[in-house]
């Protein structure tokens, strides 16, 4: 007979879990995630070669892992830091989900590390949707992306917990409206903090590293509004419903 | 895009309750819940659910969504909105900083019809019709 079943289970709840998993596994080796999100080509992988060397100079233990859909370019730039450096291949899949990272891990991440840099699939669309267990979401955009990137990108850029502006050397050749930008970024983020940067010319190095550590050792990390729950509303993350997603935690009778 | 991704966790999610359930031998529709800012377009969704319903138990069923307008709230004024897209998440009146989101960022499903091999009990009363 046909039947009507009630399962209100968050859709990404598998990954949810899996992240909460990891950033618990990983907090209790004293290692803690930063996920690197934006476009191609917004230099993602040249201010984390930046950070990755200033981390080494004032000896802060930390790895980084690298993914993209193909070539192993990225991991041989950021290698040059001197640490541990990991490339992920996705083989065309359009983003990480924490399960693979996890995989990732297994085996490779250096027990000493204090910080794991993720850099995600360059990409502002899906990645987005996949905690990967970390406790700062960076959201990167270069100079050249427009003003209007945020408002295009709401739910990268309101997921975020730092937003960073790279290139900006070139700023002015473009003619980059910061207050704009920034007044986008409050639209979708209010309060998220935004820094400016640009590893050519060294410029604000070393915000992205002091925040990171700053996460890793507690201090209260910036809630997006996107990312805050209402009372007794499933916001697509696990909860313990009576009859949801947290019933597949547990083996089932 | 990542709708495949998504498509394929609900048909594991139906498929694991499917499984748990016993005895289902097709499923007829899925009902999700999809937020404004989800970041998930649901026509997408429904060419890669169809898809990848291919050969599971899911085959040809039928994805129905709803979808869920963003609604946000204002802690110092009370104020609520429609938070539009792109979203303005802060509030229109007093800027007072503090914004609860109400609703937009669903994804979920909501439940499932599928057939399963169960006869229909007769109901012990006849229910009688409303007016």
């Amino acid at each position: 007979m046909c039947r009507v079943v009630d399962l209100k289970q968050a859709v990404l709840a598998k990954n949810d879990r899996a992240a909460d998993t990891l950033r618990a596994g990983l907090a209790a080796r004293g290692t803690t995630v930063v996920n690197l999100l934006s476009s191609p080509g917004s230099g993602k992988t040249a201010l984390l070669e930046r950070e990755l060397g200033l981390a080494r100079e004032r000896s802060v233990p930390v790895a980084a892992l690298t993914a993209d859909l193909a070539t192993e370019n990225d991991a041989a730039r950021l290698a040059r830091s001197g640490v541990p450096v990991k490339q992920i291949l996705t083989d065309g899949l359009c983003h990480l989900e924490a399960g693979m990272l996890a995989r990732h891990l297994e085996g490779w991440l250096p027990d000493a590390a204090r910080l794991l840099f993720v850099e995600n699939v360059g990409n502002l669309v899906c990645p987005a949707s996949y905690d990967l267990g970390e406790t700062l979401r960076v959201v990167l955009a270069s100079v050249t992306e427009g003003e209007d990137k945020p408002l295009k990108y709401p739910t990268a850029f309101g997921l975020a917990h730092l937003v960073v502006v790279t290139k900006t050397d070139i700023a002015e050749a473009v003619e980059f409206d910061e207050p704009e930008f920034r007044a986008n970024v409050e639209r979708v983020n209010p309060g998220v903090e935004v820094v400016l940067t640009s590893a050519r010319r060294g410029l604000g190095l070393g915000t992205l590293l002091d925040r990171a550590l700053a996460a890793a050792d507690g201090a209260p990390v910036h809630t997006p509004v996107m990312a805050r729950e209402p009372h007794g509303h499933d916001h697509g993350h696990t909860h313990d419903h009576a009859d949801g997603a947290g019933v597949l935690t547990q083996p089932h009778s | 895009m990542h709708e495949m991704s998504i498509a394929m966790a609900v048909i594991g999610q139906v498929e694991e309750a499917a499984e748990r359930a016993g005895d289902v031998t097709a499923v007829r529709s899925v009902r999700l819940q999809v937020g404004e800012l989800a970041g998930v377009v649901p026509d997408a969704l429904s060419f890669c659910f169809e898809l990848a319903c291919a050969g599971t138990v899911l085959e040809g069923a039928e994805l129905v969504t709803d979808t869920v307008p963003g609604r946000a709230r204002c802690t110092p004024c009370a104020h609520e909105w429609a938070v539009g897209m792109p979203p303005l998440l802060s509030c229109p009146l007093c800027d007072g900083g503090a914004t609860d989101l109400l609703s937009g960022r669903e994804l979920q499903i909501v439940g499932v019809q599928w057939e399963d091999g169960r006869t229909p009990v007769p109901a012990a009363q006849p229910i009688p019709e409303e007016r």
